[in-house]
């Protein structure tokens, strides 16, 4: 469970998040939406102890992140997995030793465990034919997935999600968000996920953030995303026609 | 005051690059890379460039000796003299800026681009101490290749001045032994060590904190390139006036 109170971040005068707070419950996949711009990246930073907020904290299951130590920060960056946008993976190392790259730095298993380790994340993850190829040789679809694999590697209890479906195809995507729900509610862990993509709210939203200018403007799950009225939500949500039509079908079935 | 923030910034990444180390499993192999990847992968254009550059000085030499009071062996002399106190530790520097510092800040500029930097942040690994530190261990035997240089630059002015009827052998010979001063190699080295530091960390401090796409990874090389000339050069003319002043 991670826990957000009234947290402020400004950069060169700039005051990009104003007083955010919220709660990210475990086994859960929670969502931060919002336009460009909202302060979304600069939130998850700060999640990810990237970024310190000049005010406010931010607590792991009751570690409040700014009363560490760098010793206690380190150990709870450990307990965090990231997948990033672009994936992020090491270029000059092949599937498997991204994978097992976590577990060769901060762990002392011997080489067998690791590969045992790497072989169960990328079956879980149906990559495992893939081991031996570079990040060069697999789709980009194929990439997340490894990226996905190397951050549960190491058994997290929190994931970060950045744009997990940037750059995919609507197959593709909905492949990744479902991984990333199954393996949410399998390892148990606290999984929040930065995007734009209103399929991923529908399909896997069990808490939805939505930002706006730097503020919480609303919050919910996907069934209640449905019934809101806030102007700013409906507006960012159903801005595409189907959305519209969908939302609409929804309102006079429940009618 | 942007300089002065820069040379700030570029003594506190050297500082963070020798605290919390990398596991020694891993920094060993990364080390191996590196000194495959900065040192053997250079031998052969400091191998190239010193046999010709030898060459050149050593025909130079020759041609403006016009009187006859001055004697054969000054070819030799002056090759040895160029090649050890100024070519070998000083240009060859100068053609690395270009060729490891280059790669250095490209690929270090790309990871960061492409979020790798970030990713090794977010495991909780000391970014710094896993991509610079084993280059700065590798060039640490930068030192060997220079030695090379040295020795194909003095053997390239033979060649052209033995072969090129110039210098008869015995006459080279004997200029590249007259006058031996063996500090003129520990200053040589000792400026070389200082260089190779210079060689890893510039172009890392621009790859690690440059900002943007690809086309900012283009123009964070060829900043770094000047600077690292830049920095060669002045840190040359200091270390000469204090050892040989």
């Amino acid at each position: 469970m991670i826990k957000v109170d009234n947290i402020h971040k400004s950069f060169d005068g700039t005051h990009i998040l104003k007083g955010v707070e919220t709660l990210f419950e475990k086994g859960k996949t929670n969502l931060i939406i919002g336009q460009s711009g909202s302060g979304k990246t600069v939130f998850l930073k700060c999640l990810l102890g990237l970024f310190i907020p000049e005010e406010g904290s931010i607590s792991y299951d009751g570690k409040i992140y700014k009363n560490l130590t760098l010793e206690e920060r380190r150990d709870l960056r450990q307990e965090m997995g990231m997948v990033f946008q672009g994936s992020a993976l090491f270029d000059s190392m092949t599937v498997s030793g991204n994978v097992m790259f976590p577990l060769e730095m901060f762990t002392k298993q011997s080489k067998s465990e690791m590969q045992d380790r790497v072989d169960t994340v990328l079956k879980r993850v149906n990559l495992i034919d893939a081991h031996h190829k570079y990040p060069s040789e697999i789709s980009g679809g194929m990439q997340k997935r490894v990226a996905i694999a190397r951050a549960i590697v190491m058994n997290p209890k929190y994931l970060f999600c950045d744009e997990p479906n940037s750059g995919l195809d609507p197959r593709t995507s909905i492949i990744i968000d479902n991984l990333i729900k199954e393996i949410t509610e399998e390892y148990d862990i606290t999984t929040v996920i930065n995007t734009h993509d209103m399929n991923s709210v529908m399909q896997i939203g069990e808490k939805i953030v939505f930002l706006k200018n730097g503020l919480k403007e609303w919050e919910g799950s996907k069934l209640e995303i449905f019934k809101t009225d806030n102007k700013a939500v409906t507006d960012f949500v159903y801005s595409s026609d189907l959305f519209k039509k969908v939302r609409q079908m929804y309102i006079e079935e429940k009618n | 005051m942007k300089y002065l923030a820069s040379i700030g910034s570029y003594a506190i990444m050297v500082k963070e690059v020798f605290k919390k180390p990398t596991k020694w499993s891993i920094m060993k192999s990364l080390i191996l890379k590196e000194i495959d990847e900065l040192i053997y992968g250079s031998l052969g254009i400091l191998v190239f460039i010193s046999f010709f550059i030898g060459g050149v000085v050593a025909i130079q030499t020759a041609l403006n000796i016009t009187s006859e009071l001055i004697p054969k062996n000054l070819v030799g002399f002056a090759t040895r003299q160029s090649i050890i106190l100024e070519f070998a530790p000083t240009f060859c520097s100068i053609i690395m800026a270009g060729k490891v510092g280059s790669y250095i800040t490209s690929s270090i500029g790309t990871m960061r681009v492409t979020e790798q930097i970030d990713a090794l942040e977010v495991m909780g690994v000391n970014a710094l101490n896993y991509l610079i530190f084993p280059k700065i261990v590798a060039l640490m035997l930068y030192p060997f290749i220079i030695a090379i240089a040295m020795y194909v630059g003095i053997f390239g002015g033979w060649v052209a001045g033995v072969f090129g009827g110039f210098s008869t052998s015995a006459d080279f010979i004997e200029g590249i032994q007259l006058d031996f001063i063996p500090f003129h190699i520990t200053y040589s080295f000792l400026k070389t060590i200082v260089f190779a530091f210079v060689l890893a960390t510039i172009p890392s401090y621009h790859g690690f904190y440059m900002k943007g796409g690809a086309l900012e990874v283009g123009k964070a090389s060829t900043t770094s390139f000047v600077w690292t000339s830049v920095v060669i050069i002045i840190i040359n003319y200091i270390l000469t006036q204090l050892l040989l002043g």
